[in-house]
């Protein structure tokens, strides 16, 4: 056996592939690619959600969206931290975001317009977040798997807190009920897109899901994730926007209209509501903070310098 | 792109959740000092609980071993934990999340 | 004295509001991630004391208000918050310093009021509190000193931030009747009381941090009177928006 069939074995028996184990090239890359990706996806989440934080209209809203929105500036350092240990840095992970060659989930391109948003992020956003996540815990990348768990284990309050905004929302005075109503019909479209492109035209798809870095097909998910949550929009008494939903008897699934996937492709583009300032927003944070990050570094080494002359003196 | 000396160094985090357990590894994280590494892996990794030990190692001072030719994935790398970063060529991304 | 008592608390948790309000606005915008992380942290710490202190507050004034109806209905005449906290982030390095002098404030304050028996109810909040702002004031030095003695960039813009700053911090150690009410009753010494050692402290860091000490004898002061800063109102004019467009709905 040469090292790429004892690689592949070692797939085939669901084992976990480590940071120094022998890997196709390929292999390496596509990790890389995915993981960095998801970690700049949790990084720009920050922005639609942190957008609420000064304005969030109580005490006890205010911690939760802050807590949750820290929880999202921990998810992306996990991951960075699972990216780094395929030989990639930290600074060159950042640079590919921040020059528009690395992607980022296409859903944070949209504006958070009402404080209803913010439930209906939780809700739907996270909700196929976690649909997508929860099988990448059983990824055959060790460190992306273990890094997984800890996100899911997270990521579950996140999704509660975000329907308890819709719940209290919809049971509350006409204008709030009107303002969930109003996100869901921003939210819905773009939360299917968060599945990707149709199985038949998605490109990486079919290598990831032989080496076990995806589980299950776009579709599949996103089938799912319809199944699961348009009973959950009925009780909230609430309408999905879509004329084309139905239920199906025979198949036990609910049918879907079509998704409009030139919308899709102009914000991966770079054309969505927000992709300029979401990007701006990272570039002047780096930008702004090269001088502490540069302090920080050069205090560092005065003091290890001071450390090791005091040592030489004694 | 800051200079790449004054990146922060790459520190791994080992995390003893509660009394009688060992530290587990149970992430990485970058810091300028040893001070900030383990202020930052309080943040980041045990949410502030009582009681939790961190310890914090710099990545270039671990040494790790090579794996032998009898296993499966050999590969007679250095003794470093991670592969060296290099400005790797990251692909674009074409069509899909 | 009574009625003064709320007003005491009051002080208190406008001073943790206030400042987490101003650090949530890091959010997205720290100079690293792992920083980021740190002051939200804050923020989240100084929120939990904020509505600890606006709850007991609201009850011990008796007039039915609970903590949102104090942070989200009062005018700025109305907060009780030094006028530091208020003031705009401006650069990490302003922040951080704007940081480090209400934190060895705070560590001070909190332990006065945790070692006090005569309102259970403040002690216990004020011993929650005190392990968290030791936490703050830990990093918030250790952040003064790799700025002060960092580049020679950092050293002069946490120069100017300090020499900024320092007019704000009188108002800290400023006494009135409220204040002396509040010293009668066995809750808190006079303000006047926690210079000496904050600016024993405040040097210490200032030294390690080769910065020097603002000469300033400049008293910006009223805030303790709902006197404020020309920022307080736009602040509060973001943070109760919601609760103002909608009165009477539930969150």
């Amino acid at each position: 056996m040469d090292l790429n069939q004892r690689f592949e074995a070692y797939i085939a028996s669901d084992q976990k592939i480590e940071a120094k184990d022998w890997m196709p090239e390929a292999y390496r890359k596509t990790l890389i690619r995915q993981i960095s990706q998801h970690a700049h996806s949790e990084i720009i989440g920050m922005q639609p959600e942190g957008n609420w934080i000064t304005r969030a209209p109580s005490l006890k809203r205010k911690s939760i969206l802050l807590a949750k929105v820290q929880d999202e500036a921990g998810h992306g350092l996990y991951l960075y931290s699972a990216a780094e240990t395929l030989g990639v840095s930290r600074d060159e992970m950042l640079d590919a975001l921040h020059t528009g060659k690395a992607k980022y989930s296409s859903i944070f391109n949209y504006p958070t317009l009402t404080w209803a948003d913010m439930g209906a992020i939780g809700w739907l956003v996270d909700g196929a977040a976690i649909m997508n996540q929860v099988p990448l815990c059983k990824c055959s990348y060790g460190p992306y798997a273990r890094a997984m768990v800890r996100v899911c284990k997270e990521e579950s309050f996140h999704q509660r807190q975000g329907f308890q905004i819709m719940l209290n929302l919809s049971n509350g005075t006409p204008e709030q009920k009107e303002m969930a109503q109003d996100a869901l019909n921003r939210w819905w479209w773009p939360s299917l897109m968060m599945f990707g492109p149709n199985d038949a035209t998605s490109k990486h798809s079919e290598q990831n899901m032989r080496w076990k870095i995806k589980r299950f097909s776009n579709d599949e998910l996103r089938q799912r994730f319809v199944d699961m949550t348009v009973p959950q929009a009925e009780l909230l008494g609430l309408t999905v926007p879509d004329p084309d939903l139905k239920w199906n008897e025979a198949t036990g699934h609910y049918e879907f209209g079509p998704i409009d996937w030139s919308e899709f492709e102009q914000v991966v583009a770079g054309n969505g509501p927000c992709n300029r300032e979401r990007i701006e927003t990272r570039v002047t944070a780096h930008e702004n903070g090269a001088w502490v990050r540069d302090a920080a570094a050069a205090y560092a080494a005065k003091s290890a310098e001071r450390a090791s002359s005091q040592t030489t003196a004694a | 792109m800051s200079a790449p000396n004054t990146e922060w160094p790459l520190w791994e985090v080992f995390v003893r959740s509660r009394q009688g357990l060992s530290h587990k590894h149970v992430g990485s994280l970058h810091a300028a000092d040893a001070t900030m590494a383990i202020s930052n892996a309080r943040d980041v990794y045990t949410r502030r609980q009582e009681g939790t030990s961190i310890w914090v190692v710099k990545a270039e001072d671990i040494t790790a071993s090579t794996p032998s030719e009898k296993d499966v994935l050999f590969d007679p790398a250095n003794d470093k934990v991670y592969r060296h970063p290099t400005f790797y060529d990251l692909p674009d991304e074409v069509k899909n999340m | 004295m009574a009625d003064q008592e709320h007003e005491w608390i009051l002080r208190l948790g406008d001073d943790a509001l206030v400042l987490a309000q101003r650090l949530s606005e890091w959010c997205s915008h720290g100079p690293a991630l792992e920083e980021d992380i740190a002051l939200s942290n804050i923020a989240l710490d100084l929120l939990g004391q904020a509505r600890a202190l606006l709850t007991l507050a609201g009850q011990r004034e008796g007039r039915g208000r609970d903590e949102d109806a104090l942070a989200y209905f009062r005018t700025d005449r109305e907060f009780r918050n030094a006028l530091l906290v208020e003031l705009p982030n401006g650069h990490f390095g302003d922040t951080i310093v704007r940081q480090m002098l209400f934190d060895q404030f705070a560590v001070l304050r909190y332990e006065a009021l945790a070692s006090q028996l005569v309102d259970l109810e403040l002690s216990a909040i004020a011993t929650k509190a005190l392990k968290e702002v030791r936490y703050h004031a830990a990093h918030s030095a250790r952040w003064v000193v790799r700025l002060g003695d960092g580049t020679e960039e950092s050293h002069r813009r946490v120069q100017e931030s300090l020499n900024v700053l320092w007019p704000y911090t009188a108002e800290l150690f400023e006494d009135d009747t409220v204040s002396q009410a509040c010293a009668e009753a066995g809750v808190l010494p006079l303000n006047a009381s926690f210079q000496e050692r904050w600016t024993e402290h405040v040097k210490g860091i200032l030294n390690e941090a080769t910065l020097a000490c603002p000469e300033s004898s400049a008293l910006l002061t009223g805030g303790r009177s709902g006197r404020h800063t020309e920022h307080l109102s736009f602040m509060l004019a973001e943070m109760q928006v919601l609760q103002r467009t909608y009165p009477g709905a539930e969150w």
